[in-house]
């Protein structure tokens, strides 16, 4: 079959019209299958200009773009967009990720002209109001954390990881330490832990867990050395349990002279209810996507600003904004210590208006009443389900997530796959599935604070009448799943072997013969 | 609350059903002296009404973009967004989605994200893109790193008419290291990188038009890199010109890296932006983010999924190509809206008003006396010389209502000969009567 098809408009796949069996659930052709290079979808002046002012370079190749009236535009978007689910339209269940109601009045005052219409390197007197923006979220990052310092700029969880990372390297070199060049990662963190340890050069020396899935600190006392730079725990841990020796941890690294990065990819489950600071973390990032309702947008964008302790301080990146003789001023360039600019400009500035926003509405005492309740629904969710499902770590109350293992599938013939997959035809994205790692088929439910109890209890029973179905030997209904998606199981070898990134015009047929 | 769906009841049925007597046993992990007993001192909770007052009052003490002549570029540029983009992306289903990682229930994220990416191959000439990076800056680092796995190389030099932030960037990522080469700023264009090119070299970046809106010649520089072996990596912060300069992948680019703020994201005081990538075929496996590729579904229908993620941090941890873990999902969104509107016809109309505009500026700036254009050529954006310290001239002009560009020192405060040093922008949405009010103001304050 033919995948790239001439012309418009095209007939895809081989059931016609609708692979999913609803005219109103399209199969909408691409861009480039229903565009041209004539149609435009904007009015605009076709002027007549010289080209000698581009010094030859003036473009030759065609650029082969397709374009779209605006009509047609509105359509294909909105086609597009019902193939999708989101949060919006049902729960998302997705451990370790935090899908919690994105309020609209976020957006509405991120797209206040005096936000959106502004240029980062428009003179610092034009934008006392951005830099008053920025102050103020810094203010509540710092009080909700209890830290020194707060470095904006980060763009994503990750990136402030990195960031984060490269001040606690910078702060060893100052030292003149810089031969630790080990940074110790228990085995349950996130992939981007190791990795962003390994960006900057260092050795990545696991610490295992304890049989309870949490880190010990002999485990921790063990592993230190004059080598070792820094640790990276994440805290609440990516099984969903608040780390119980986590002041001892600290206590014992910064014995060892090494740093304490905490992975605050989980913080909206403490928000208002403990401060990391009082927990001896040195610098910690905190996802304003996650734990601050900023829109995840199908895969971002993110921000990632990263709190710092006393020592680290120094080494904080420019841009940061700081109260002047006339106003407000933002210090631009490198400090002696500082360890320079991680990205151009001053960060995600949609994004703190989002969060501060947020933050506003919901004032300290909601914050805390958010991450109880996140806590609340997840071990709810917890105590509902592990008669049918098994808990992995029983030991502790979990927090904003809920963790259970795949052995109740044992002999069945399901695999947890199939299993989230036969979620979807019930209306509920899956769990995250196969992680953390620690646990050998891990299931991963975070509800968040703003599913009601309806909702989750309408999860439980469908996630209990699905553990009971598979038990009872019905494999059908798992291993054909999902049947009432847009698509049907989609086939992730062969567009790893056979890479196809982009649309390609189909060759021209030779003309049939005479 | 609004945002906290549970009555006191329903909190108190469900604790009953758990079996906690209290929320706080809930927190029984955490050890006692650090669960909070205190007060934040943060303010409480307020209603939407005071909420947005609150935003509204901050939004109004800054000077925007629509409030008089704006000539600000320099790596973040001021153009029209239609309605329809604004209004498509707010859309639930968009806006609220999260990382596909579910196919069946997200094509239309990836069935954009695969369009996204044959417009960015399109636009730049190259073989593949990728789903974006954070943005240019960053995305100018992640190339760098890139071309030294590929080439298994160190050296890597950085032209003088790279962006300095980004250049700041490439710095902080690669701190301290030897192999790293910065030529020095070059406003008029002058400076050869060709010279410092040699056997060990991984990598040369080139910007064009360039920080200070010179257009670079691309052609000579990859003969030259590749004749020694080494990548040439392009950067592009107006993607906008690429409507109407020669596509670099057209004049030997191995990869290039551009800002895509400028197709269909607002100016956000700065973020968030849209990095794109894009590169040779051969090499996308070295490719660091995400990436959207075609396949069928169990029924043989076409679909999309996210493809060769053997390269990222969720698989091979440490091995990992980067750290990166998330795409600008959004301002890809927008990105490929705005661009599937304009379509070339209006991609090439929308870069010859620019340039249209930006020759009008270059023209009506040279007649001013005091005031020297030192660009032969040039996209938007161009340079000039005033017969006055640029910063306080600017901060003048802003007094005036006139926001005139950017002076050189606040990005490059080491280098010297630049304080009289201004980089001026102009788009679709600069008027002739922003330039005469620019130009009479200038007039009068080198008067």
């Amino acid at each position: 079959m033919s995948m790239n098809t001439q012309g418009r408009p095209t007939g895809i796949g081989s059931t016609g019209t609708a692979a999913s069996g609803s005219a109103l659930l399209p199969n909408e052709p691409l861009l480039f299958e229903i565009g041209d290079t004539e149609h435009s979808g904007v009015d605009l002046p076709d002027v007549t200009i010289g080209t000698d002012r581009l010094g030859g370079f003036a473009r030759q190749t065609p650029l082969d773009l397709a374009g779209l009236t605006e009509p047609e535009a509105m359509r294909h978007y909105v086609r597009l967009s019902r193939l999708n689910h989101s949060i919006d339209s049902g729960m998302y269940p997705l451990g370790s990720c935090t899908m919690k109601h994105n309020p609209r009045l976020n957006e509405k005052m991120a797209r206040l002209a005096g936000f959106s219409d502004i240029h980062p390197l428009q003179p610092v007197s034009t934008v006392q109001g951005a830099l008053e923006l920025m102050e103020q979220l810094s203010h509540w990052l710092m009080t909700l954390t209890n830290t020194a310092a707060v470095a904006l700029s980060p763009k994503a969880g990750a990136h402030g990881e990195l960031l984060g990372m490269m001040a606690i390297k910078a702060a060893q070199e100052a030292k003149g330490e810089a031969h630790r060049r080990i940074v110790l990662v228990p085995e349950s963190a996130h992939g981007t832990n190791p990795a962003t340890a390994a960006f900057l050069g260092y050795t990545v020396k696991p610490v295992p867990a304890r049989e309870d899935g949490t880190v010990d600190v002999q485990a921790v006392q063990d592993a230190l050395s004059p080598e070792v730079a820094a640790i990276m725990l994440t805290n609440p841990n990516t099984c969903g349990l608040f780390e119980p020796q986590v002041i001892e941890i600290a206590k014992a690294v910064h014995e060892a002279g090494a740093f304490f990065y905490c992975d605050g990819a989980n913080f909206n489950a403490i928000m208002g209810v403990v401060r990391p600071g009082d927990l001896g973390i040195d610098a910690m990032h905190i996802n304003l996507h996650k734990t601050f309702s900023t829109p995840h947008g199908g895969g971002g964008p993110g921000a990632g600003p990263v709190v710092l302790s006393e020592a680290l301080a120094p080494f904080a990146p420019v841009p940061f904004v700081r109260q002047g003789e006339t106003g407000l001023e933002l210090v631009e360039h490198q400090q002696d210590a500082a360890l320079g600019r991680v990205t151009a400009f001053h960060g995600q500035m949609g994004m703190y208006v989002r969060a501060l926003t947020y933050m506003l509405s919901h004032g300290g005492d909601g914050l805390a009443q958010a991450a109880q309740d996140a806590v609340l629904n997840a071990n709810y969710i917890k105590a509902r389900l592990q008669h049918a499902f098994s808990v992995p770590f029983n030991d502790y109350p979990t927090m904003h997530e809920a963790l259970f293992d795949d052995s109740f599938l044992e002999g069945t013939g399901v695999t947890t796959l199939d299993f989230a997959k036969a979620l979807i035809d019930e209306g509920f994205h899956p769990m995250t599935m196969y992680f953390p790692l620690v646990v050998h088929g891990a299931m991963l439910i975070e509800p968040t604070e703003s599913e009601s109890k309806q909702t989750l209890d309408r999860f439980c029973d469908v996630m209990e009448e699905l553990a009971a179905d598979a038990k009872a030997g019905n494999t059908e209904r798992f291993t054909a799943a999902p049947l009432k998606a847009p698509r049907r199981r989609l086939d992730e070898t062969r567009a790893a072997r056979q890479p196809v990134l982009k649309w390609e015009r189909a060759p021209e047929l030779p003309k049939a013969a005479e | 609350m609004r945002y906290l769906p549970h009555s006191e009841a329903e909190r108190s049925e469900m604790l009953a059903a758990i079996g906690a007597d209290t929320i706080n046993a809930l927190f029984s992990a955490v050890p006692a002296k650090a669960l909070k007993t205190f007060d934040l001192g943060l303010p409480a909770h307020q209603p939407e009404f005071l909420v947005e007052a609150h935003m509204r009052a901050l939004a109004a003490k800054n000077h925007t973009g629509s409030d008089g002549p704006f000539f600000i570029g320099a790596g973040a540029y001021r153009h029209h967004v239609p309605a329809t983009v604004d209004h498509l992306i707010q859309r639930s289903e968009w806006l609220t989605a999260y990382t596909p990682y579910q196919p069946e229930i997200s094509q239309g994220t990836l069935q954009m994200l695969f369009e996204f990416q044959t417009q960015v191959a399109k636009i730049t000439g190259m073989d593949v893109a990728n789903a974006s990076l954070y943005d240019g800056s960053t995305g100018t680092a992640e190339a760098v790193l890139m071309a030294r796995r590929l080439t298994k190389r160190n050296k890597v030099v950085l032209s003088g008419g790279l962006h300095p932030h980004y250049r700041d960037v490439v710095r902080a990522y690669l701190k301290d290291d030897a192999d790293l080469e910065c030529l020095a700023a070059s406003p008029e264009g002058q400076g050869d990188i060709l010279d410092h090119i040699d056997e060990q070299t991984a990598a040369i970046v080139i910007q064009t038009p360039d920080f200070y809106g010179h257009l670079r010649n691309l052609k000579t520089a990859a003969d030259a890199a590749h004749a020694k072996g080494a990548l040439l990596i392009v950067v592009i912060t107006e993607v906008v010109s690429l409507g109407l300069l020669e596509a670099p992948g057209a004049l030997g680019a191995d990869i290039v890296v551009a800002e895509g703020q400028s197709i269909g994201n607002a100016l956000n005081f700065g973020g968030p932006y849209l990095g794109l990538m894009a590169t040779r075929r051969e090499f996308i496996r070295q490719m660091p983010g995400r990436l959207c590729g075609e396949t069928v579904d169990a029924d043989g229908n076409r679909g999309f999924v996210l493809t060769l993620s053997t390269r990222e941090q969720h698989i091979r941890r440490e091995k990992a190509t980067s750290n990166i873990c998330t795409n600008s999902g959004l301002c890809a969104l927008a990105f490929s809206i705005h661009m599937a509107l304009l379509g070339e016809a209006g991609f090439t109309r929308l870069a010859r008003l620019n340039h249209a505009n930006a020759c009008k500026l270059a023209n009506a700036l040279s007649a001013v006396t005091g005031i020297e254009v030192l660009n032969r050529s040039f996209f938007n954006e161009m340079t000039i010389r005033t017969a006055q310290p640029a910063a306080a001239l600017v901060e003048r002009l802003a007094a005036r209502g006139i926001l005139g560009g950017v002076p050189v020192s606040r990005v490059e405060p080491s280098e010297p000969g630049v304080e009289n040093l201004i980089v001026l922008a102009a788009t679709e949405l600069t008027t002739d009567s922003d330039i005469a009010a620019l130009c009479g103001a200038l007039a009068e304050e080198l008067a």
